[in-house]
């Protein structure tokens, strides 16, 4: 008999429709390890929306959790959609899956947005350094110096979004590479427990076109040039929480639901709730060449977007007429201060 | 007919001796100087004593310090339309005084401001001079409460130049101020100072007067048409609002956000059963609104002309993917940022086929405050039922003026929901397919998330009836067939025309908006100067329903009359006509900023029908 997780599911129940990107995209890691999450975290996919822009990444939300709406709109503009469901809806779980021009690019200004909002939501971008759905051209994420398959070298430096979304206001915040499933399950399934914007920036090589000799961003490059901040360990809500950790070397931060998040220092003195600190480090790591990996920027208790508007707790999208019109008396009350 | 109509009038007027009930005020002045109190007291005090009236404020896209002028019509026959001709200027602006005065027709009456010396200007004019500064002086010590109340001085003089009752200003002022009460009393004080100066220093030369009148505005209301939209779209029980501010649109939303505040906070846990969000820009608010609507919501934006620029994108998105969404569009003259603060219906084009690829969107067509409120609730019911973007397409004119209108009614019908799934449906219909015409109508069923009906993939990108992506020519076209199916149903849900049938098969006239209050007044003219019986056939929403082609089959000459410059509607018109239909169609245009007049109109009708002088 299939594993089942503890709300009786198998974990074909988080699967999607068949990937129809190249063999060996580092997206489809990303998508397996979606998976992987949802199921192991006993989320039930009917809970979930799954919303995205335009590009190859955007197409993986109909590779995973079928029974889950989705939703692929247009480029770059998934943050506000995704911002319209969520308000509209504050009982589902959104994941939002964009790339790095989706996001980096035409989306920039809803992103910068997004994270200032602090919208409850798991933001994934997956983050190849080019557009593949047009074959290959630089985007904003592309490394200075950089090359094309064709030669053409980047001459531009690259945004790094997790430094934006720390600056920006997003209260958990992390980076990770899609060939290293350990680390980015772990920090997916804290991102889902997590309440409020979770942007994970996930380097995921494009096979096809990034992942030569002169891009940093190809398999080869990302494996010698990865530095794991920490080992991150995740402890859902429903488990016993009983992992003995050396409390000399061992961070824990604990999410809204109760779910932990265990951080095995690696790096000395970090530790992931100093904005400040973590910005530093993030500047530090890039000028050496480095990719800095795990969770860069937390902060547990911070207010989301949904609870600063104030709204009822039921969804806004299902309140009836009765709780929408307000009565007569209110119209000629109204009426009657424009006499 | 070579007198014209204003001799005869003016002749009229002088064997009367006056003119009661029947002229047009424009007072001008510097924005920023505090007129807009001054100005309502004005409109509102002739208003409560039975007379119609209309306010218009023509004004600059400026905060403080460019000229400003506003309207006030009186009209007994209750014409509120703009009026070209001004019988009674208030000038308060050096710099456009002198343009003012020269334009006036002779006759006119002029209340200036002493030290700009205008009556040196004509001979032909009726001169008023007050000297404000001297009488703001002993109203109050503070230059800056001095600037703010001066203008009221002028109500004052007109309140004895016109016979309007003081007790009616008062009345207004006080409506106007509501529980300031330091601040009624210095401006009843700079009111008095200009009535006691007018009755001490300047007799009554011109015909002007304020009567009282019974039976045309008891009951009326005076308000804008964003705030009727407003009321409108609350009442429509909307539940989510995406927004970004821009002129002449931010007081529709930020009416709403008052009105929401009031009424619709839950009345045990006190939190509100809506959520209003200023978006980065356009295309994020109507980006949030699409993805409420996906959710469920009763989602709505309102913006104009560059905003609607930039909601193209999600538009297609929200017509192909099938989303509802109400988006108000308060036009304002383009192209590009044009003139933000001047009117036009410049955008009827532009939003019926918003977005690229093969699109269309219903749209419809408020031409009164009324309407305003009653099409917001049309276009949430249309949009669910319709599962589509709907287009509310007013304009500055009836969105920031000030118009007369009977008060709104309670709405008799409940929402429509539109083909929402539900379990007893799925048993029906079998299996689910998110795009299958199950009715016949072009419009299928509907899932949202959390509903627990069985979920479905929406996209921008070509799909099948199950909503799988699909690159298949006949998805792909049975698909964009569809479309039309529902766009033909729509012909049968929009709001209806008004139709009156006087032209005896000769001229036919379609309007539609704010043209119409200038429509009804040509009309008249038409008919009592000209003896020209026309037929009106006012246009309420797009797609347009059947009548309107049987309506140009119906009369030989069809003049269609846009607030454009390309003749936008009578183009969109000419798309789904015949070629004798065609042939029957004339376009009459206006679009200089300013709403359109009656008599500009009667004038052009006129001329295209060869009767021009």
């Amino acid at each position: 008999m299939a594993k089942v997780n503890f709300i009786g599911l198998e974990s074909t129940a988080y699967r999607g429709a068949k990937t129809t990107l190249c063999a060996g995209c580092g997206h489809n890691a990303i998508t397996e390890r979606i998976i992987d999450s949802f199921f192991e975290l006993g989320i039930q996919p009917t809970d979930v929306i799954k919303l995205s822009g335009i590009g190859c990444s955007s197409k993986s939300p109909a590779y995973f959790l079928n029974a889950a709406h989705g939703f692929n709109s247009v480029h770059g503009r998934m943050p506000s959609l995704a911002t319209g469901a969520v308000v509209a809806n504050r009982k589902m779980i959104a994941i939002g899956i964009s790339g790095d021009g989706d996001t980096g690019a035409i989306g920039i200004g809803q992103f910068v947005h997004l994270m200032r909002r602090n919208l409850p939501i798991v933001y994934i971008i997956e983050d190849n350094g080019c557009y593949g759905l047009t074959k290959g051209q630089f985007s904003p994420t592309a490394d200075l110096g950089s090359t094309l398959k064709s030669g053409v070298i980047n001459d531009l430096p690259p945004i790094d979004t997790c430094a934006l979304a720390i600056e920006l206001g997003a209260s958990f915040v992390a980076r990770s590479f899609s060939g290293d499933p350990k680390q980015l399950k772990a920090i997916l399934k804290a991102a889902i427990s997590h309440r409020g914007t979770s942007m994970i920036d996930v380097l995921s090589p494009c096979v096809t076109f990034n992942d030569h000799e002169g891009s940093t961003k190809s398999y080869a490059y990302v494996k010698d040039h990865d530095e794991p901040l920490s080992e991150v360990g995740f402890v859902p809500y429903f488990e016993e929480i009983s992992v003995d950790y050396d409390p000399g070397t061992t961070t824990s931060v604990t999410l809204h639901n109760g779910s932990r998040i265990m951080l095995t220092k690696l790096a000395e003195d970090y530790h992931p709730t100093d904005k400040v600190k973590a910005l530093q480090m993030l500047h530090e790591t890039a000028r050496r060449g480095e990719y800095a990996t795990g969770v860069l920027y937390i902060e547990p208790n911070k207010q989301d977007f949904v609870d600063m508007l104030g709204i009822v707790d039921e969804p806004l999208a299902f309140l009836d007429q009765s709780r929408t019109r307000p009565g007569k008396a209110a119209l000629d009350e109204i009426v009657e201060s424009f006499r | 007919m070579s007198v014209t109509v204003a001799e005869q009038e003016t002749a009229a007027r002088a064997a009367s001796g006056r003119v009661v009930n029947d002229f047009s005020i424009q007072i001008a002045t510097v924005n920023g100087s505090g007129s807009q109190t001054a100005n309502l007291v004005l409109l509102r005090s002739i208003f409560q004593m039975g007379v119609p009236v209309s306010g218009k404020n023509m004004f600059p896209s400026n905060i403080a310090g460019l000229p400003t002028w506003y309207t006030v019509r009186a009209s007994s026959k209750g014409y509120i339309a703009r009026k070209k001709e001004v019988d009674l200027l208030v000038a308060m602006n050096a710099e456009t005084a002198k343009e003012d005065v020269l334009t006036l027709a002779a006759g006119a009456a002029v209340v200036y401001d002493e030290p700009l010396k205008l009556n040196a200007l004509r001979n032909d004019l009726i001169f008023y001079p007050v000297p404000f500064d001297k009488l703001i002086a002993p109203v109050t010590t503070d230059a800056k409460l001095r600037r703010l109340v001066r203008n009221m001085i002028y109500d004052g003089v007109l309140s004895r130049l016109l016979s309007i009752d003081m007790a009616q200003m008062e009345k207004a002022l006080r409506k106007q101020m509501g529980k300031k009460l330091k601040a009624i009393e210095l401006n009843m004080n700079a009111l008095k100072a200009g009535y006691d100066f007018a009755a001490a220093n300047l007799p009554k030369r011109d015909l002007l007067v304020v009567e009282p009148m019974e039976g045309k505005t008891e009951d009326m209301i005076l308000i804008e048409g964003n705030a009727a939209a407003a009321i409108g779209c609350m009442m429509a029980g909307v539940t989510f609002v995406g927004w970004y501010p821009i002129t002449p649109s931010s007081s529709l939303c930020e009416s709403l956000i008052d009105y929401l505040k009031k009424y619709r906070k839950d009345p045990e846990t006190g939190k509100a059963t809506y959520a209003v969000i200023q978006a980065e820009d356009e295309i994020a608010a109507l980006g949030m609104v699409i993805g409420a609507g996906w959710m469920g919501a009763r989602a709505m934006t309102s913006t104009a002309g560059p905003g609607l620029s930039l909601m193209a994108e999600f538009t297609g998105l929200g017509y192909y993917a099938e989303v509802p969404a109400v988006i108000f569009d308060v036009q304002r003259a383009g192209p590009s940022t044009g003139l933000p603060t001047r009117t036009g219906q410049q955008d009827i084009l532009s939003a019926a086929v918003l977005s690229h690829g093969d699109t269309k969107h219903p749209m419809l067509l408020p031409s009164s405050v009324t309407e305003c409120y009653t099409m917001a609730m049309d276009a949430f019911d249309l949009s669910e039922r319709l599962q589509t973007p709907v287009f509310v397409m007013t304009d500055l004119d009836l969105g920031m003026n000030t118009w007369m209108s009977k008060p709104f009614d309670y709405p008799t019908t409940g929402y429509d929901r539109g083909k929402r799934l539900d379990a007893d449906k799925l048993k029906t219909i079998g299996e689910f397919a998110r795009y299958r015409d199950v009715d016949g109508d072009g419009i299928p069923y509907r899932t949202v998330p959390g509903d627990g009906m069985p979920p479905f993939f929406t996209r921008g990108s070509g799909h099948n009836e199950k909503a799988l992506y699909s690159e298949r020519a006949d998805d792909y076209t049975n698909n964009l067939d569809r479309l039309v199916k529902k766009f033909e149903t729509a012909r049968t849900l929009v709001p209806k025309p008004d139709v009156q049938m006087d032209g005896r098969g000769g001229v036919g006239i379609i309007a539609y908006g704010t043209t119409h209050w200038a429509l009804i007044e040509s009309r008249d003219q038409l008919k009592n100067e000209q003896g020209l019986d026309t037929s009106y056939f006012r246009l309420r929403a797009y797609p347009f329903t059947k009548d309107l082609f049987d309506f140009i089959d119906a009369h030989d000459r069809v003049y269609v009359i846009d607030q454009n410059r390309d003749g936008q509607m009578w183009g969109l018109i000419k798309m789904e006509c015949n070629p004798q239909q065609v042939a029957k169609l004339r376009s009459i245009r206006h679009y200089y900023g300013l709403p359109i007049d009656g008599r500009s109109l009667t004038t052009e009708l006129l001329n295209q029908e060869g009767k021009g002088k």
